[in-house]
């Protein structure tokens, strides 16, 4: 028997916000406004997301000047533990009780629940940490915008990044839930359709693996020379080490982490680390306006950097925030209205420039495949990455005609 | 209808219905119906351990293929809800009586292990077949739909109205069960299993059936859980949920009828309100299993029976 | 390459070693569990948290006493056999009369508790921590890459089974422990102090987890659930090992590590079920287990 914390109730995950949450807000008269952060706070996806994704939004309501312009904003959070039921659950209990905008959700299965739930309820979603390209196609709806990235944008970049440097026979150990399916597919279809093969797969059960022994060790006989690993978190963490610790790189593959964050850079080293080649839309030391945000973000989190999840949920808070300024903070109350505003003004904040939201809830960036440097060449703390590539927005991401969104008309 | 209450359970039969009619007043709706679906999973797990004294390690087996079955029959096939509910009785029924002709003639060690090695077999299964379940994404968003095909559920009011008929309708049915010919039998066996052998019974066919009707009143909980919160996942398979159950019926009282309710009441509000402390609920879930087999091993309900000198 | 089912040599033996190796902390948990339940006729189901406890606790021993993992190898067990011996002391004690089924509920709390505790403090991804640097790097056998340490548990696991085997069946002590399992009041009456024995016994077991958790923690990540992830396991192994036989145990450990592995290379969904389907048949075909006799 194991009672592990994911068997707390979704509902319950939310008595956080029940005792902050207005009951019944009076909005007009002060400019109230909830903001829920859903994240994974202590599991795989923690450093990636959870309490820097809170710093983030708190700077944007910092950043934008709420409470100069007379805002009243409460930031709540809560924990969906990587359960689809415990989102779904928050979701739907926060959303009850008035939270106006939710926002990160990594893990795609609960995000795609959320979605569902934020439909449901009218209410505007925002997620800024998950990959599925399922946000903006079959699942997309009038609530839901999808910050960030996704695993169209990484099979393509990193994944076509490692096919055209002559990785032509994959071997892919996935994370065996809708996030990792996804990325699986979405990379097999670049390795093929560039004239390579996949050799082989295997899924292992999310998110309670650790060890990847067996599945290493398998890549190492099917005879690949790229190890292509669908997953994200402190599962790439693990995976890459200890495929360190068995010499895969020794057996002549080289390892393709398809979704890396700098989080997972910082938690795996440069030694180890060095030359590994991955896609994120933000990096802290690109530009001077990154660079400013960053500075002003980091005393609120010392101790963990933001990658680019963070900085969407920074940026999806500002955009937010100047689109409520617009229709009001009554009509905020729908989250089609808040939506349909937000897609028809230009982004533009320090993190990620000037960007634009697509008719399909599509955010629409530009992707930078890094290098991870040698550790000799980095001088600064958290000074990971070498730019190699950028990709332009209108590049990045699937065209809307091939997504199948039913909110764009044909 | 003679029920067969005591004085003092009838009293607490209506305080029962009393707190269920007002409940939705003051409490979150969807937690007070995850409480009522609990405490009829709860229900059956207390047939098996107060009744017969037998501690099923695998009760989530039955709760989650019930949630499934509604899940994928109300959300794929467009089936009523009642149907669904009542499939989930069948279907969990039907592998209880596979499972428990498997594991009845186990003695109590044993009967615990198996019945762990069963779910943990059932949660392999609802990972694999993920036509079926989903895997580990869950069956999301199953529509409440309309009972009968007329009444609209999707208000949460009108979903609580039939969750409160769902469970009252299970009290009364387990209440009149062990207060008929069979269970009577059951308690005898319960008390000295030599004589009732010896006086002719076949015992292993009381402890089978006994096993059946806790893994239907678990299918029924788990597709009206399913109903009620729109969404089935994985994690009410799991050995989780199964320990989970064995605590509700613990706190509240091994063997009496109030007992079930209570202890559901008691864990999910803990989790509900403890929530914030993070993995403080299952630090106090663990305090609470302790004192229970140290100090408390009557429960919340059983204590009280003893100091009212009654059954509850 | 020679092929057998269709899967290439090196893989299966591959597999082969990785299975071993899984099996080497079956078989040390699963004895610690078979002792306990030998003497003292409870199913601890903390063994799990215990194990993690001592992954943990050499972990501490680096970060917050400098103190590396040759010495976390000696300290780590006993301090996690101290912390058994009070848990002993305080609560188990009290159980003995009762039920064995209440055993399980209190020992499966404790295992809450301690689990809970741990998530609330390290986040349920928990920390790191690395192999010795003696023991780190890789041989090439050929057929895999075998890391060095990996190589350095399958020793270590046979060492400390092998010994307490040996402890068990063939001293003094052991014989005594036996007796005692088996006719507590004769033995006593022989001025042998029972209960401290007993006492001992528990932090014994409880100690051969502490140091699994020692070998664990540079191959898994120390993290909160390392024991719960295994514990069902583990009883699984020691019911089919047969419930107070040490050497049960001991070969029902590695065998079901073993057959884990091939299963990984053949049916990988399989692997984590295996062993509860191998349960229910086993116990189908000899109620008691393998070894085991029915009280």
């Amino acid at each position: 028997m194991k009672i592990t914390r994911r068997s707390v109730l979704g509902t319950a995950a939310a008595a956080a916000a029940a005792g902050a949450l207005p009951s019944q807000p009076a909005r007009a008269a002060n400019k109230k406004l909830t903001i829920g952060v859903c994240s994974d706070f202590s599991g795989p996806y923690s450093d990636i997301g959870g309490e820097t994704s809170v710093a983030c939004v708190r700077q944007a309501l910092q950043d934008f000047g709420a409470a100069n312009k007379g805002y009243d904003i409460t930031v709540i959070q809560g924990d969906h533990q990587n359960k689809p039921d415990v989102g779904a659950g928050l979701a739907r209990q926060w959303f009850d009780n008035g939270v106006d905008l939710l926002i990160d959700v990594p893990n795609s299965a609960v995000a795609l629940a959320i979605a569902g739930v934020a439909a449901e309820k009218n209410k505007t979603y925002i997620n800024s940490n998950a990959g599925t390209t399922l946000l903006t196609g079959a699942k997309c709806n009038a609530q839901t915008i999808h910050w960030t990235y996704d695993t169209y944008m990484l099979a393509h970049s990193t994944g076509g990044a490692m096919v055209a440097a002559g990785g032509k026979k994959w071997f892919f150990i996935t994370a065996n839930y809708a996030f990792g399916q996804l990325l699986r597919d979405q990379t097999s279809a670049v390795v093929k359709a560039a004239g390579g093969t996949v050799v082989g797969d295997v899924d292992y059960p999310f998110p309670q693996t650790t060890d990847f022994s067996s599945y290493l060790v398998q890549a190492q006989s099917a005879g690949a020379n790229v190890l292509g690993l669908a997953n994200a978190g402190k599962d790439t963490v693990n995976s890459i080490k200890q495929a360190h610790q068995f010499g895969i790189t020794q057996s002549g593959m080289t390892i393709a982490g398809l979704l890396i964050f700098l989080n997972d850079i910082h938690g795996i080293g440069l030694e180890t680390a060095q030359g590994l080649v991955l896609t994120e839309s933000f990096y802290w030391n690109l530009n001077e306006r990154t660079r400013a945000f960053t500075k002003r973000v980091l005393p609120k989190t010392p101790a963990n950097y933001p990658s680019m999840g963070h900085a969407g949920c920074y940026s999806g808070t500002m955009h937010f925030l100047k689109a409520v300024d617009k229709i009001g903070v009554d009509a905020a109350a729908s989250g089609a209205a808040v939506v349909t505003q937000m897609k028809s003004m230009p982004t533009d904040d320090d993190a990620f420039g000037h960007c634009s939201i697509r008719e399909d809830g599509r955010f629409m960036c530009p992707s930078f495949l890094f290098r991870v440097k040698k550790p000799g060449q980095s001088s600064i703390p958290w000074d990971y990455y070498d730019l190699v590539h950028t990709t332009p927005a209108d590049q990045t991401f699937q065209p809307m005609a091939t997504e199948g969104c039913p909110l764009v008309k044909a | 209808m003679n029920f067969g209450f005591t004085k003092a359970q009838s009293i607490g039969l209506m305080l029962m219905v009393l707190a269920i009619i007002l409940a939705p007043f003051f409490f979150y709706p969807i937690v007070v119906m995850q409480v009522m679906c609990y405490a009829v999973f709860a229900m059956g797990a207390n047939l098996l351990m107060g009744s017969l004294g037998l501690l099923s390690l695998g009760q989530a087996a039955y709760f989650g293929l019930g949630g499934y079955i509604t899940g994928y029959l109300v959300q794929s096939l467009g089936l009523t809800p009642e149907l669904g509910i009542i499939a989930a009785a069948l279907g969990a029924g039907a592998l209880g009586t596979l499972f428990g002709w498997l594991v009845i003639r186990r003695q109590t060690i044993y009967f615990a292990m198996i019945t762990l090695a069963l779910a943990e077999i059932v949660y392999f299964f609802a990972v694999q077949a993920t036509r079926f379940t989903g895997g580990e994404n869950g069956i999301q968003g199953i529509p409440r739909g309309a009972l009968f095909g007329v009444l609209p559920l999707a208000n949460d009011r009108a979903m609580y109205a039939l969750v409160a008929v769902i469970f009252l309708a299970c009290f009364l049915f387990v209440h009149r069960i062990m207060h008929s010919p069979f269970g009577q039998v059951v308690k005898a066996i319960r008390e000295n299993e030599p004589r009732a052998i010896s006086l002719g019974y076949k015992v292993e066919q009381y402890k089978w059936v006994a096993f059946i009707l806790a893994a239907m009143l678990a299918g029924i909980a788990g597709g009206t859980k399913a109903m009620v919160m729109g969404i089935e996942t994985l994690s009410d398979v799991g050995s989780a949920a199964s320990g989970l159950v064995v605590l509700m019926v613990l706190l509240g009282g091994i063997g009496t009828i109030f007992g079930p309710l209570i202890g559901a009441l008691i864990v999910v509000a803990m989790q509900y309100y403890l929530a914030p402390f993070g993995a403080w609920v299952i630090v106090i879930q663990g305090v609470i299993f302790v004192a229970c087999v140290l100090v408390f091993r009557r429960g919340v309900i059983g204590e009280l029976a003893v100091r009212l000198k009654t059954a509850l | 390459m020679l092929m057998i089912f269709g899967k290439p040599l090196p893989l299966l033996f591959g597999q082969l070693l990785l299975g071993i190796i899984n099996g080497s902390f079956y078989a040390m948990l699963s004895m610690g569990l078979a002792i306990i339940f030998g003497l003292l006729r409870i199913i601890n189901f903390a063994h799990g948290a215990l194990f993690m406890v001592g992954a943990f606790v050499t972990w501490g021993l680096l970060t917050y006493l400098s103190l590396d993992f040759w010495w976390a190898l000696f300290l780590a067990p006993v301090i996690v056999g101290a912390f058994g011996l009070l848990l002993e002391r305080t609560l188990i004690r009290r159980i003995y009369k009762l039920d064995i089924l209440y055993g399980l509920l209190l020992t499966f709390g404790l295992a809450l508790i301690l689990q809970g505790g741990f998530t609330n403090y390290f986040g349920s991804s928990g920390v790191s921590y690395n192999a010795p640097d003696a023991l780190s790097g890789v041989v090439n056998l050929g057929f895999m890459y075998l890391p060095v340490y990996r190589g350095f548990v399958i020793f270590a696991a046979i060492l400390v089974c092998g010994a307490t085997w040996f402890l068990i069946e063939k001293t003094r002590l052991g014989a005594l422990l036996r007796a005692a399992t088996a006719n507590p009041g004769l033995v006593q009456s022989f001025g042998v102090n029972v209960p401290r024995l007993i006492a001992l016994t528990f932090a014994f077991g409880v100690g051969l987890a502490g140091l699994a958790g020692v070998l664990a923690a540079p191959l898994y990540s120390v993290n909160p659930n390392m024991g719960s992830d295994l514990i069902n396991t583990v009883f699984a192994v020691v019911v089919i090992g047969g419930m107070g036989s040490i050497g049960g145990a001991i070969l029902s450990g590695f065998a079901l590590g073993i057959i884990e592995g091939f299963t990984d290379v053949f049916y990988p969904p399989g692997s984590a079920v295996v062993v509860f389907v191998v349960m229910a048949i086993v116990l189908l075909a000899r109620p008691a287990g393998l070894f085991g006799k029915l009280a």
